[in-house]
C-alpha cells in the first residue's frame, strides 16, 4: 500500500513546507482505517465517505491530487498522482491461490499509464521552488484544466450522494438504483463505479446488481486510457 | 447536499453547498452567479428548486425515503475558482480537520481508497 511511501515523501519534504493529507473514499470508513492504523503515519489521514471530494473537486478516481498553496490558492486541479513505490501496480509475485479474476486484474493494472517517479519529481520541485515551480498553475489555468462540469455530472453525483445515504442507513437495494443512474451518468468516474461494485463484489467483478466491472469497464476503454496523462 | 425539505435556512444551504446567497446572487470566493428573486422565499428560507435551476444544480428525489439530493454548480469546469473549498473532514480519530488550518504551508492532497 501507498500510506507509508507517502510517509518517506513526507518526511522528505515537510521540513520544505510540504504536508501531504490523504484522504480515503471508501464509504465504508471501517474498510479504510485498519489500513491507517496499520500504516503508523503522522501526516493528516481524513475520511471522505460521501465521496465530497467528487463534486467539490472533480476527483474520479484513486489515486487523484491537488495541489494548494499557503494562500490556499489551487495551483493543481485534480489529476492522477502516484506514490513513488518500487514497484508497478500489478506487478507483484502471486501466491498460487489467487484467484483468476484477481490474476487477470493484475495483469491489465499491470498495463495502466503510470509513471511511478512523476509525481515526486513534481513535488520536489514545487517544495524547492514554491510559486516560481514550472508546476505551479495559474488561477485561470486551474480553472480552465479542471474537469469540465455538464448537467449530468451534477446529476451523477447527486444521484450518487443520495445512494450512499440509502446505503449508510440501511437501505441497500433502495441505494442501487441511485448508484446506478450515477454510474450510466458519469461512467468516467471510478470512484463511483468502484465504490459500489465492491459492496457487492472486493474484486468488483459482474454481479447481478451492476451493468459493468472493473476489468470489463478497464478492456473497454483500455488500460492506457485508465488515469489522465498527467500534463506539466 | 442530502435535504429532507426543499427550504432550508440559508445557513444550511450555504454549509452544504459551499454557496452563500447574497444581495448580488450566489457566492463561492469571488465568484458570485445571479439567481432570481423567487431564490429567496419572504422568511428568508432558500428556494432549492428555483436556485437548483439558476445555477444547473441537479436535484434527485427519493419519494420512497423524502429525500432529496443536490448535486453540484454545473455548466462550467468543476472548479469556479482557485480558491481551496473551505473543506472539513473526520479524521481516524473522528475529530474533524479543517483542510483551512494547514494554511501558511503547501498541502497535496491525495485521495485513496480499499478497492
Amino acid at each position: 500500500m501507498d500510506l507509508p511511501v507517502w510517509q518517506a515523501v513526507r518526511n522528505e519534504l515537510r521540513p520544505l513546507g510540504v504536508e501531504i493529507v490523504l484522504v480515503a473514499m471508501d464509504t465504508n470508513t471501517s474498510a479504510a482505517t485498519p489500513i491507517i492504523d496499520d500504516a503508523k503515519t503522522t501526516y493528516p489521514q481524513l475520511l471522505d465517505p460521501e465521496h465530497s471530494l467528487g463534486a467539490l473537486l472533480g476527483i474520479i478516481n484513486v489515486p487523484m491530487s491537488v495541489w494548494i498553496d499557503e494562500a490556499g490558492m489551487i495551483v493543481r486541479p485534480a489529476e492522477p498522482a502516484f506514490a513513488p513505490r518500487e514497484r508497478g501496480y500489478g506487478a507483484t509475485e502471486l501466491p498460487p491461490e489467487t484467484p483468476q479474476r484477481m490474476r487477470e486484474m493484475l495483469a491489465e493494472a499491470s498495463k495502466l499509464d503510470i509513471d511511478l517517479q512523476a509525481t515526486i519529481t513534481m513535488l520536489r520541485d514545487w517544495a524547492r521552488n514554491g510559486a516560481k515551480s514550472r508546476y505551479v498553475l495559474t488561477p485561470e489555468q486551474v480553472i480552465e484544466r479542471s474537469a469540465a462540469r455538464p448537467k449530468s455530472v451534477s446529476e451523477a453525483a447527486a444521484n450518487f450522494e443520495l445512494g450512499q445515504h440509502l446505503h449508510r442507513n440501511g437501505h441497500e437495494a433502495a441505494a442501487r438504483p441511485f448508484f446506478r443512474a450515477a454510474h450510466r451518468l458519469q461512467p468516467e468516474n471510478w470512484t463511483y463505479k468502484r465504490q459500489a461494485w465492491s459492496m457487492v463484489d472486493p474484486l468488483q467483478g459482474p454481479t447481478e446488481h451492476y451493468d459493468s466491472d472493473w476489468l470489463s469497464d478497464v478492456k473497454k476503454i483500455g488500460a492506457k486510457n485508465y488515469y489522465a496523462r498527467v500534463e506539466a | 447536499m442530502i435535504l429532507d425539505r426543499l427550504d432550508p435556512s440559508a445557513a444550511e444551504f450555504a454549509r452544504g453547498t459551499g454557496w452563500e446567497l447574497k444581495p448580488e446572487g450566489a457566492c463561492k470566493a469571488e465568484v458570485c452567479m445571479p439567481v432570481p428573486a423567487s431564490a429567496r422565499r419572504s422568511d428568508g428560507r432558500v428556494n432549492v428548486p428555483a436556485v437548483a435551476d439558476a445555477l444547473g444544480m441537479a436535484l434527485v428525489a427519493s419519494e420512497a425515503h423524502k429525500l432529496w439530493a443536490l448535486g453540484p454548480v454545473s455548466g462550467g469546469r468543476a472548479l469556479t475558482t482557485a480558491v481551496a473549498p473551505d473543506l472539513t473532514l473526520p479524521q481516524r480519530d473522528g475529530n474533524p480537520f479543517r483542510l483551512g488550518s494547514l494554511k501558511g504551508t503547501k498541502v497535496f492532497m491525495c485521495s485513496w481508497a480499499s478497492w
